[in-house]
């Protein structure tokens, strides 16, 4: 086994990693706000690369162009569904608000079969197809842009959350929605904010794997494990703490599989989050439980 | 540890009043499905009714960990697969008597409650649900590599000679009542959890785990009780299901959506309620079979979205279930009729 064998496995770990990291991110923002797993998070991001795919498809917009509109499209989705269902179930038991995402789960599965089937599809020849030489290691132009895109896209929604106003209402409404209300921040137009960048946050990074990954209804089920796991690995509600969980369970998935094979890389994730959970049950960053 | 009874009546006994209507209901429900061969003979129903008892079973298990003791456990299906295998492998490759292969099963998975548990309850909430969910992924891939056990083909359950001792039968209806019998037994035990001092302490452990420790419950020895409860009965109806179907894999018993289902079943009918699993599988199954036949041919996942839609119409209209519902209603009218019987006699 040579060096090069090993960094390149590393860097494709970091780059996945970084996309597991977004979708984290928007999972972990609607957590931390309203204290809501969303089982459907999944489907934000199949839903973002659908809307790759068909502007493609239709009007050969290249996926990386189109970002900015997934992005939108997603936001407005994310906060449509919170005024039309998730409002009514803020104060619900959490059962009740699990089954909630999970029928939309499913709801939107069943959505994406009836209009575009249960087919396979890929964006074949973006602008960012082929490889990257880069001193003795090789790794896919799609996965590195996207690692790139990934990156960007955290720092301006962390830049959003700790420099603007509307941020710092945002994590004022997340640390306490009383206190918040009280300094006249309408907590209403925060959940339907987080809804909408969580959303996005899935739907940009649904777009940035278009390039190089299946499109097809369930799509969703190979993110949303590893996003639940990497919400809780960080802590629940913690951006930061995403981030970093994002990065390392790429880095342990990759590697676990290059080492082990790759079937059991799951399992090696999974055991290593339910280690950590034993040592600090409110995850990496987490507040520590009442 | 008992010594605290006596100071625990501060928890309400649930009220018996109308008691009697609702055990009439249940003895003519009884006698209903006793009775099922004199008026269904259809075979195709006759497995529709199977499979209400069986998600009735599962939802009845799941109910006394994820309803009463509070602990959601989304990885139940882990003990479901493993009372699958446990049977599908005793009785395939060692000939062991599946009755007997059911009560392993049973153990086994009692066993490994007492290991996640052990690492598990010290989690909250949705901490302690998503762990639930990860053990049961574990167990899901161990299974699909390990070629003892099939790996991702899966089991094949040899045809043993029909009759009770093997649990063979050409027709449906001995399964039916098998799996009648295992669901009245879940009850059962159920009942006798619920009428207990473990009744009250799961509730305190629910509701005000804080109290409940500062009265001196010990949380952690009465969670794995629940959870022990809960996943021996969960894995008896997994090595059910295996000597029903006689095939099985790990997509069948050990998916995640089988999980999903046992809660859904109990929350439907009513979270920490005897018989809500009961209203929840009798809906959910109707639901699940209905749309599929209606609607599951034209493969465009129409049947899908009305399941979908009618989980999650339920779910936010319905927080309390079927019967938290129904409860709620009967409660209303009577307090209108109290207030109208009150202002009469003025």
């Amino acid at each position: 086994m040579s060096w090069e064998i090993l960094i390149q496995t590393l860097v494709s770990g970091l780059l996945l990693g970084l996309i597991y990291a977004l979708v984290a991110i928007g999972l972990t923002l609607i957590f931390g706000v309203m204290d809501i797993v969303n089982f459907a998070h999944g489907e934000f991001l199949m839903f973002g690369m659908y809307s790759s795919f068909w502007l493609f498809a239709l009007f050969a917009l290249d996926p990386i162009f189109t970002l900015p509109l997934t992005a939108l499209f997603l936001f407005g989705l994310g906060a449509l569904l919170y005024k039309l269902v998730i409002r009514k179930i803020t104060n619900a038991p959490m059962v009740s608000q699990i089954f909630t995402t999970f029928g939309l789960m499913i709801l939107f599965r069943g959505i994406a079969q009836f209009f575009w089937t249960a087919d396979f599809r890929t964006v074949e020849n973006s602008m960012v197809s082929g490889h990257v030489a880069l001193g003795g290691i090789q790794i896919g132009t799609p996965q590195l842009s996207a690692g790139l895109g990934a990156i960007i896209v955290t720092a301006v929604i962390y830049l959003f959350l700790t420099k603007t106003r509307l941020g710092a209402a945002l994590e004022a409404t997340a640390a306490d929605k009383e206190a918040a209300q009280l300094m006249g921040i309408d907590s209403q137009k925060m959940f339907a904010l987080a809804w909408g960048i969580g959303a996005a946050c899935a739907g940009v990074a649904g777009a940035l794997l278009s390039t190089f990954f299946p499109i097809f209804p369930e799509v969703g089920a190979n993110f949303i494990l590893i996003a639940f796991v990497v919400v809780n690995l960080g802590g629940f509600g913690s951006v930061v703490g995403a981030l970093i969980a994002g990065v390392l369970v790429g880095v342990i998935e990759v590697m676990g599989g290059f080492f082990l094979g790759p079937q059991y890389k799951m399992a090696i994730v999974l055991v290593l989050f339910l280690t950590v959970l034993m040592f600090r049950p409110q995850g990496l960053m987490g507040k520590a439980q009442a | 540890m008992f010594k605290n009874t006596s100071r625990l009546p501060l928890l309400a006994p649930p009220s018996v009043s109308g008691l009697r209507k609702v055990h009439l209901l249940l003895l003519a429900l009884l006698v209903l499905a006793l009775a099922l061969p004199l008026y269904v003979s259809n075979p195709s129903q006759q497995n529709l009714a199977i499979l209400m008892l069986m998600a009735a079973q599962i939802g009845v298990s799941w109910n006394i960990v994820g309803g009463y003791a509070g602990q959601v456990s989304l990885g139940h299906v882990a003990f479901y697969g493993i009372g699958a295998y446990t049977s599908a492998i005793l009785f395939g490759a060692y000939g062991i008597n599946p009755w007997l292969a059911m009560v392993s099963g049973g153990l086994i998975a009692a066993l490994l409650s007492v290991v996640i548990g052990w690492s598990c309850f010290r989690l909250k909430g949705h901490y302690f649900a998503m762990a639930t969910i990860a053990v049961a992924e574990i167990i899901q891939i161990i299974f699909t590599n390990w070629d003892f056990a099939g790996a991702a083909v899966g089991l094949t359950i040899p045809m043993g000679d029909e009759g009770w001792s093997h649990m063979v039968f050409s027709g449906k209806l001995p399964y039916y009542y098998i799996a009648l019998g295992l669901l009245l037994l879940t009850l059962l035990a159920n009942f006798l959890i619920e009428r207990s001092f473990l009744g009250y302490y799961f509730r305190a452990i629910k509701d005000e785990p804080d109290a409940a420790r500062s009265l001196g419950v010990h949380l952690g020895k009465y969670k794995q009780i629940a959870f022990a409860v809960s996943s021996f009965l969960t894995a008896m109806g997994g090595s059910f299901y295996a000597q029903k179907e006689l095939y099985i894999d790990p997509a069948s018993v050990l998916g995640t959506g089988m999980s999903i289902k046992m809660a859904l079943v109990a929350i439907l009918g009513g979270v920490g309620t005897l018989f809500g699993p009961l209203l929840g599988a009798g809906v959910l199954t109707a639901i699940e079979e209905g749309t599929r036949t209606l609607f599951g041919g034209s493969g465009r996942g129409t049947d899908l979205i009305i399941y979908a839609a009618l989980i999650i119409i339920i779910a936010v209209y319905y927080p309390n279930g079927i019967l938290g519902y129904l409860k709620s209603t009967f409660a209303r009218r009577r307090a209108i009729k109290n207030q109208a019987a009150q202002e009469d006699s003025k």
